[in-house]
């Protein structure tokens, strides 16, 4: 599905990503550990396209095409959705306003008919019973005056209305109670399947508790050091990064 | 990538300004040029009594001596006013009903939404539709009528209610009290006459539509709206003209003047044409003088203000707040796009006690537009417990505009409170990657954006016309980032 080789990625003329190859099939789950600044959210922002994040050298496909020339609404239109770490406030815009258009913008490009306001008030409350969240949540504006677990939630919500194919998850389990944790993470298994990955990024073996990796991959220094099972993530917890450190 | 979303936006530019119709129409239109003689001509055709006639000379005798001003952070090509026409009506006939009224000019309301004929007639809004310098339809003045509340063009009104307009006209902005507003009261053609007598609440929203359509004329409306004690109005006017190539003025005046526990709103949506999106070639100069006076004891004004056209906009809906308890506010959006150049704000004067006034200011700039927040806020000996907040933010898209802002404030009373806030910021790139990431691209995504940063103001707006107003942001921003 997702397909990385020989990634080299620039920021501010300052290289941060020095090689990455990472290949997730269809139905797995991949997750990235690493020290903060190691460049784990670089990594995502290169696959989603943001501005300022250059790919100096090596390519990136998804469903065998060469994503690099897409726009950043072009690459989610295909089905890449990204959780951001810190998700951003939009003042005045209402958060099912701007779920709506999400939605339809995929239905558009699906050639499918796009909702109205009723129709889709029905189906984002059918989605808001997954994530457990109050309905009151859709008439704030989007993020703004949210808690911290409140928008990655509110992240969750958006993943489940869209349907992506390849959900990266920027460290949604930072920050959030317990509860919450089990939630989020009942919603990812109950999410994945045979045709959708999951790339989650994660500085807690928590999380590892309530979802099962495929692959445990740790990013230092711009470069994946070591690949593994679940296990990985346990050694981690113990001994730390150093050892991994060249 | 950059260059990539810049051509994408760019594309829009070639949308084009909705409204640039022409309509083919016989007019009566006065050879262009001032003179006492001009003065004689328009006050004639409007039947005007001698006292008003009056007014005018000694406004055109003092303009004469006036300079026109130039403190404003505007540039634009010096006006010749011996080369405008100060005087355009379409030839017409006496109207028994609405139903006379010239099919041409039934269809051009119908282009610019507003059907006038008085079965599609929208429901709940009175409407007096201006074409160049006169008033030729007003709807729902029987139903208004039998309230109480007069709602007809300025003209009639100086033939009707002499003595209203008499007591009125000027009491609120002198002629003598700026070089547009003074050019205005010695030219001035038409515009609405509101009155809202003792008591009553009026039943449904007034609005006028002001349409300039003749090559080379200029607009000089004049409106004036008087609410009496215990009542309330709320009056909303939109603008629009055609393409030319030219630079058309419109120097209007508006005065409001509140008595006891009286409310006034006044809403504008000014789209007019702002001219080449490229070149700047035409436009319209939108030179206005606004001003209410809270003159009653708990009375209440409140100017609510979209300005997404206009190649040049120089105005400050300003409150005089003279009744004690009584209440300003100014919310406001100006969109400023290509080569378009805005300069306005508010200005609030604090007399009475315990006063409060309020100022909402959204600027935004995009292309090469530029745009000048200035706001007074003025508080007077005599204000005890006076009150201000202000709140002026600018959002900038593109690196080529510039936003600006000048606040002025004047306490000469230590018991007030006063609050400012400002911002200035660049469209956010995170808030434009949050919405591109969710599959919204990026035209959308300003649209968006924008109107979520204008929502305070437009709630202010009548239901109706707070959609219009969305949609219209939508469309002047077309072409925005670049
Ligand atoms: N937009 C940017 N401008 C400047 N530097 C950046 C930018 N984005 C990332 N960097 C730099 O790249 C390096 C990697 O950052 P990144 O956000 O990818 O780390 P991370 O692994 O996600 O860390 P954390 O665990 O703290 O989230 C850091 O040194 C960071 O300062
Ligand atoms: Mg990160």
């Amino acid at each position: 599905m997702l397909e990385i080789n020989n990634l080299h990625v620039e920021v501010e003329n300052k290289e941060i990503l020095s090689g990455i190859d990472l290949k997730i099939k269809a139905g797995e789950m991949h997750a990235i550990m690493g020290l903060n600044g190691s460049g784990k959210s670089t990594l995502s922002n290169a696959i989603t396209g943001r501005e300022n994040y250059n790919v100096t050298k090596g390519d990136i496909t998804f469903k065998d095409e060469s994503i690099l020339e897409m726009e950043p609404n072009e690459r989610a239109l295909a089905g890449i959705f990204m959780s951001f770490q810190y998700p951003t406030v939009i003042p005045g815009v209402n958060n099912t306003y701007f779920l709506r258009a999400a939605v339809n913008a995929k239905k558009k490009y699906r050639g499918e008919k796009e909702y109205d306001a009723a129709t889709f008030l029905k189906f984002v409350k059918s989605k808001l019973k997954e994530v457990e969240m109050d309905a009151k949540y859709l008439k704030r504006a989007v993020n703004e005056g949210f808690s911290g677990g409140e928008k990655k939630r509110n992240e969750m919500l958006q993943l489940l209305c869209l349907e992506p194919e390849l959900a990266i998850m920027d460290e949604t389990d930072s920050g959030l109670d317990i509860d919450a944790l089990k939630i989020i993470s009942r919603g990812i298994n109950k999410y994945k399947n045979n045709s959708r990955s999951f790339l989650v990024i994660t500085h807690y073996q928590r999380l590892l508790k309530y979802i099962e990796p495929d692959v445990v991959h740790v990013l230092i220094d711009g470069k994946i050091v070591k690949s593994g099972g679940k296990e990985l993530a346990l050694e981690l917890e113990e001994k730390g990064y150093s050892w991994l450190e060249s | 990538m950059d260059n990539n979303k810049n051509s994408v936006i760019d594309q829009r530019v070639k949308e084009e300004y909705k409204y640039g119709f022409i309509t083919e129409i016989e007019s009566d239109t006065l050879a262009p040029g001032i003179s006492e003689e001009t003065i004689h001509f328009i006050s004639k055709k409007k039947k005007e009594p001698s006292w008003l006639l009056e007014w005018r000379l000694k406004a055109y005798r003092k303009w004469l001596k006036m300079k026109e001003p130039d403190w404003q952070n505007v540039n634009y090509d010096k006006i010749d006013y011996q080369d405008i026409s100060y005087y355009s009506a379409p030839k017409k006939k006496e109207l028994k009903s609405l139903d006379e009224l010239d099919p041409e000019l039934l269809k051009t309301y119908n282009k610019l939404g507003i059907p006038l004929d008085e079965q599609k007639m929208m429901n709940g809004i009175a409407v007096d539709a201006v074409f160049d310098s006169v008033s030729v339809a007003t709807t729902f003045r029987e139903e208004l009528k039998s309230h109480g509340v007069i709602f007809c063009s300025f003209s009639e009104a100086a033939i009707d209610y002499p003595e209203i307009v008499k007591k009125y006209l000027g009491s609120v902005i002198p002629y003598t009290d700026n070089y547009f507003a003074c050019l205005n009261s010695a030219v001035f053609t038409d515009g609405s006459f509101v009155f809202i007598p003792k008591g009553v609440k009026c039943p449904m929203e007034l609005s006028t539509y002001f349409r300039i359509n003749e090559a080379k004329t200029g607009q000089f409306e004049r409106t004036l709206i008087i609410a009496e004690e215990n009542s309330s109005v709320s009056y909303l006017e939109g603008c629009t003209a055609p393409m030319r190539d030219e630079n058309q003025l419109h120097a209007a005046v508006v005065e409001l003047v509140a008595l006891d526990n009286a409310t006034i709103k006044y809403s504008t949506v000014q789209n007019w044409f702002p001219g080449n999106p490229k070149t700047g070639a035409g436009g319209i100069y939108n030179f206005v003088t606004k001003r209410g006076l809270c003159a009653g004891q708990n009375s209440r004004i409140s100017w609510t203000q979209v300005e997404t056209g206009s190649a040049v906009t120089w105005k400050y809906p300003s409150c005089i707040l003279k009744g004690d308890d009584s209440v300003g506010e100014f919310y406001s959006v100006a969109l400023t796009n290509n080569l378009q150049q805005a300069d306005t704000g508010t200005k609030m004067i604090h007399i009475g006690k315990n006063t409060k006034s309020t100022i909402i200011s959204k600027g935004i700039s995009a292309g090469k537009g530029q745009q000048t927040y200035r706001g007074e806020v003025k508080i007077m000996k005599s204000a005890d417990n006076a009150r201000n907040f202000s709140q002026c933010d600018s959002i900038l898209i593109g690196d080529r505009c510039g936003a600006h802002t000048f606040p002025y404030i004047d306490v000469r009373n230590q018991s007030a409170t006063m609050e400012h806030e400002a911002s200035t910021s660049k469209i956010g790139e995170d808030q434009l990657f949050y919405c591109n990431q969710r599959g919204i691209d990026t035209e959308d995504a300003v649209s968006m954006i924008v109107n979520g940063f204008c929502k305070e103001v437009f709630n202010e707006l009548p239901m109706e016309f707070a959609m219009e107003a969305t949609k219209l942001m939508e469309v002047s921003l077309e072409g925005s980032v670049g």
